[in-house]
């Protein structure tokens, strides 16, 4: 089945739910005279190579009533320059053995193929070609408002879960922009302009607020010469808005109720925590982990093996992220169950992290799963190099190189103040999905 | 522990190398016990990548007995004569290994990802898994209360609901025609003895296939695997899949929810994987609708019109049957017409020849993107175990290309009027039913 997206949403990365790194220690680090930084890492295990290019501007960077502004920007991104033609770019990578595609988050826009050595310069000019000339045609702008339309309708409208998640995500953050969803709210989707696009493509598509991740089957030798022959010409723009906004700490729990048509119901809980430049990052991912990191963990085995509360049940610590983000827990009702039995269960099991320290080996089987984790991860070259990305959009890739020994020095009461300080029920959101079976009107 | 190789002897059958893919230096070998060794040393990284196929899918569910072998590959992990199934996940998560069990109508499937340190326990817990599984009456109920849930929870997703009712339609009475769970009610009912006998019958050395990819030799892997299975014997050989009698044509079926999006599936029988024409398939459906941007269906339902954000269209191959689909939502008001135009396009890869340059675009992407399907050890693990099982030689990598490329832009007419039946569509609407057509 060749299912085709065209460009996929990360709201808060779920991409790696064990954060592990690439091999650090080999990535390489040029930067241009423009302010554009390129990572390589050569890997010679697979005949292929990803070239991507970050740009630091997501929906983090939008303003009240211009939600999904970089989204759609990413959309138009593929709308053609004086030298090619509209989706023309898709197009050429394909004919080349290529695969491409994008995608916008809260914190990044990347653009990004995978070929053969042999052809991967055709990507270079293309992407370089696009950073300083796409067109953004006015012709091409409405029909794609209408993609858009349809792509929300389809990932978040007719999608119980996720427009719970969106919904938790505005009541998570009240000052942060965070709390607006990538994909933009509809109404703000239907008012963007064209020109709203122009400005926000002077303003932030620069090679200085932009970086490159190349990794897989190349010689550094070979391929730095064409990477700094198709951009280096591009002149450096001037530093884009800094984004200030803090969330004011949380003084006691916020929940919401969305009533939707859906089959079971869905409970969520946000709690505020720091990103990965905080010392507490790695007993959060481990945390993480003793909760919900295979059948044997916490709260896989009590609430969906021994007590059939929930048919699936999730926790994922979210570091890799600019500023401050969310510790989620989240659980899907069994057939016959109540949302509230599961949350009083969940916070039982919450309570027992923090009254209790958690076992020796417990602790082991955690570290030991982040480290398989952080091997199996490097199976894939679009794999490292996201990972790359990632730490270097956050703060810096070099921060790849402390992670696992980070982890290895967690400790059980480590787990236990993390557990206390930040799953704190006067500082979380609590989101429920309640299902409803009208008939369609 | 103690060596015993008198009863699984290894016959190494063939040693290939492969230009196209030099990297994937495929070996295969027979064990003693029949079954299928697929390796690739890959020692780039401490770890290893297993996939086995084996003969034991829904086709072989007895009547009312329906979601047996799923429920069988689902309790594979679940307890074995050694070992608890909580057992089996500590041991597990411990060494941080991933072991998987899925089933198809077709085959049932068990993945196993696990660093090179611990692929003995990791073999050991497989062969377990493999031949002593004991089905305890408490998973047994655990497993049906999940697999129930999922069936209640798969009504969520419209594009599911769509997949079911257009391979209901399809495919009457038949085990490709209804979800390889069952329904509540067949599961409610299956019985531990027809679980255990199933699993007697249907999980033999000799039905199955055995892909290793990762940081082991051929010869290791080989005496690790005999050792493991030495006390596997062997039973009634894998049959080949009977293809549906009974093929629906023409519906059209309309599925009432509270959507703001129609989803939709146009699509009527296929090829199965042997037929001749499978690769002038490949480079039509590419034209018609599987080449995102490259594609027709995209290009006016997507760019020029802003219908949908996705359309795409494949013709999926198993042994004896497949099926073809083209996929596509746009909201409730806009379906007749998308609808209309994707109609229009599958009627025009029948009446008119492509342009050399849309055929040069497909084969070109077809062969030189062919080397991303295998770019992990996962996915060569995986495609390792798919050539065998279609029978396509180890040197199906070297020839592919050739296959594309003889491809003729009358070749391509020829298969579009062969196996593009717009009489024949079935159309499936999951929407808003009251708002279709309210333009």
């Amino acid at each position: 089945m060749s299912q085709f997206i065209f460009c996929l949403i990360v709201f808060v990365s779920m991409l790696f739910s064990l954060p592990g790194a690439a091999d650090a220690t080999k990535v390489q680090e040029i930067v241009l005279d423009n302010g554009l930084k390129v990572l390589l890492l050569e890997d010679h295990k697979s005949p292929v190579v990803t070239f991507q290019v970050w740009y630091r501007v997501g929906s983090r960077n939008e303003k009240d009533g211009k939600s999904g502004l970089s989204h759609f920007l990413e959309h138009m991104m593929f709308k053609g320059t004086q030298k090619t033609k509209p989706e023309e770019y898709s197009r050429i990578i394909a004919k080349n053995g290529g695969r491409s595609n994008a995608f916008t988050s809260s914190d990044v826009t990347v653009y990004f193929a995978t070929m053969s050595r042999d052809k991967i310069g055709i990507e270079i000019d293309l992407e370089a070609d696009r950073m300083a000339n796409a067109l953004l045609g006015e012709t091409y702008f409405e029909p794609e408002k209408k993609v858009i339309q349809e792509e929300r309708r389809l990932r978040t409208e007719d999608s119980p879960v996720s427009a719970l998640g969106e919904v938790a995500g505005a009541v998570a953050y009240m000052v942060h922009p965070y709390r607006r969803p990538v994909i933009g709210w509809m109404e703000d989707i239907l008012s963007l302009t064209r020109q709203d696009l122009v400005d926000h493509y002077k303003l932030y598509y620069d090679p200085n607020n932009a970086f490159i991740v190349m990794a897989g089957d190349f010689s550094t030798a070979e391929m730095l010469p064409k990477i700094k022959a198709a951009f280096g010409s591009i002149p450096r723009g001037s530093e884009p808005p800094k984004v200030r906004a803090e969330e004011p700490p949380q003084q006691g729990e916020r929940r919401v109720i969305l009533k939707k048509e859906a089959e079971l119901p869905f409970v969520l809980m946000y709690y505020h925590t720091p990103n990965l430049k905080s010392p507490d990052s790695y007993a959060l991912d481990v945390l993480s982990v003793v909760l919900a990191g295979g059948r044997s963990s916490r709260l896989y085995h009590d609430l969906v093996y021994q007590k059939r509360l929930a048919r699936s049940v999730d926790a994922d610590y979210n570091g890799l992220s600019m500023d401050p983000s969310v510790f989620s827990v989240t659980a899907q009702v069994m057939p016959g169950k109540e949302p509230a039995e599961i949350e009083r269960e969940i916070d039982s099991l919450l309570d027992q992290v923090k009254s209790e320290l958690i076992g020796d080996r417990e602790l082991q089987k955690a570290k030991n799963q982040i480290e398989s984790a952080f091997v199996f991860g490097q199976d894939s070259i679009f794999g490292q190099a996201m990972k790359i990305g990632y730490y270097e959009a956050v703060g810096d890739w070099r921060l790849m190189d402390s992670y696992l020994d980070g982890i290895r020095k967690v400790t059980r009461e480590d787990i236990q103040r993390v557990a206390r300080q930040y799953l704190d029920r006067d500082r979380r959101t609590v989101g429920v999905l309640i299902p409803t079976k009208e008939s369609a009107s | 522990m103690k060596k015993s190789l008198a009863l699984l002897s290894i016959l190494p059958i063939c040693l290939l190398a492969l230009p196209a893919t030099a990297n994937m230096v495929p070996q295969r070998s027979v064990l003693g016990n029949g079954m299928i060794l697929l390796t690739s040393e890959q020692r780039a990284l401490p770890m290893v990548s297993i996939e086995l196929l084996i003969d034991a899918g829904s086709r072989h569910d007895m009547p009312k007995q329906e979601g047996l072998a799923n429920l069988t590959a689902r309790l594979l992990t679940y307890g074995t004569q050694r070992r608890t199934a909580l057992q089996i996940s500590e041991t597990l998560d411990f060494i941080g290994a991933g072991l998987s069990a899925g089933c198809g109508e077709d085959l049932a499937t068990v993945s196993m990802t696990v660093l090179k340190k611990d692929l003995a326990t990791g073999l050991e817990l497989l062969a377990e898994v493999l031949t002593q599984s004991t089905f305890p009456q408490e998973e047994i109920d655990r497993q049906k209360q999940s697999i129930i849930a999922s069936i209640k929870a798969r009504e969520e997703n419209p594009g599911d609901i769509a997949q079911r009712r257009f391979a209901a339609a399809l495919y009457p009475q038949s085990p490709y025609g209804r979800p390889v769970e069952g329904s509540e009610a067949s599961v409610k009912g299956l019985e531990p003895q027809s679980l255990r006998a199933f699993y007697e019958r249907y999980y033999r050395p000799n039905r199955t296939i055995l892909s290793v990819v990762g940081d082991v030799s051929h010869q290791e892997i080989a005496q690790a695997l005999n050792q493991a299975f030495r006390s596997w014997p062997r039973g009634e050989p894998a049959t080949a899949p009977v293809a549906p009698s009974k093929v629906g044509s023409g519906e059209t079926l309309q599925v009432n929810k509270d959507l703001t999006q129609a989803n939709i599936i146009l699509g009527h029988a296929g090829v199965g994987r042997e037929n001749p024409d499978y690769y002038s398939i490949q480079v039509m459906n590419y034209i018609l609708g599987g080449g995102g941007f490259s594609s027709r269906t995209l290009d006016s339902i997507r760019n020029e019109r802003g219908l949908a954000y996705s359309v795409y269209s494949y013709f999926s191959a198993e042994k004896g049957h497949g099926t073809f689909e083209l996929v596509m939502q746009t909201k409730n008001e806009t379906a007749l017409e998308a609808i209309r135009i994707a109609k229009a396009e599958i009627r025009r890869m029948r009446e008119d020849l492509v342009t050399e340059e849309e055929l040069s675009d497909a084969k070109d992407y077809l062969t030189g993107s062919f080397p991303l399907r295998f770019d992990t050890n996962r996915k060569v693990a995986n495609f390792l175990a798919q050539v065998e099982y279609f029978q396509l030689g180890l040197d199906y990598p070297d020839r592919y290309a050739d296959l594309i490329k003889k491809v003729t832009r009358e070749d391509v007419q020829h298969v579009a009027q062969k196996y593009l039946k717009p009489e024949a569509l079935i159309t499936v609407i999951v929407a808003n039913q009251k708002k279709i057509g309210d333009q």
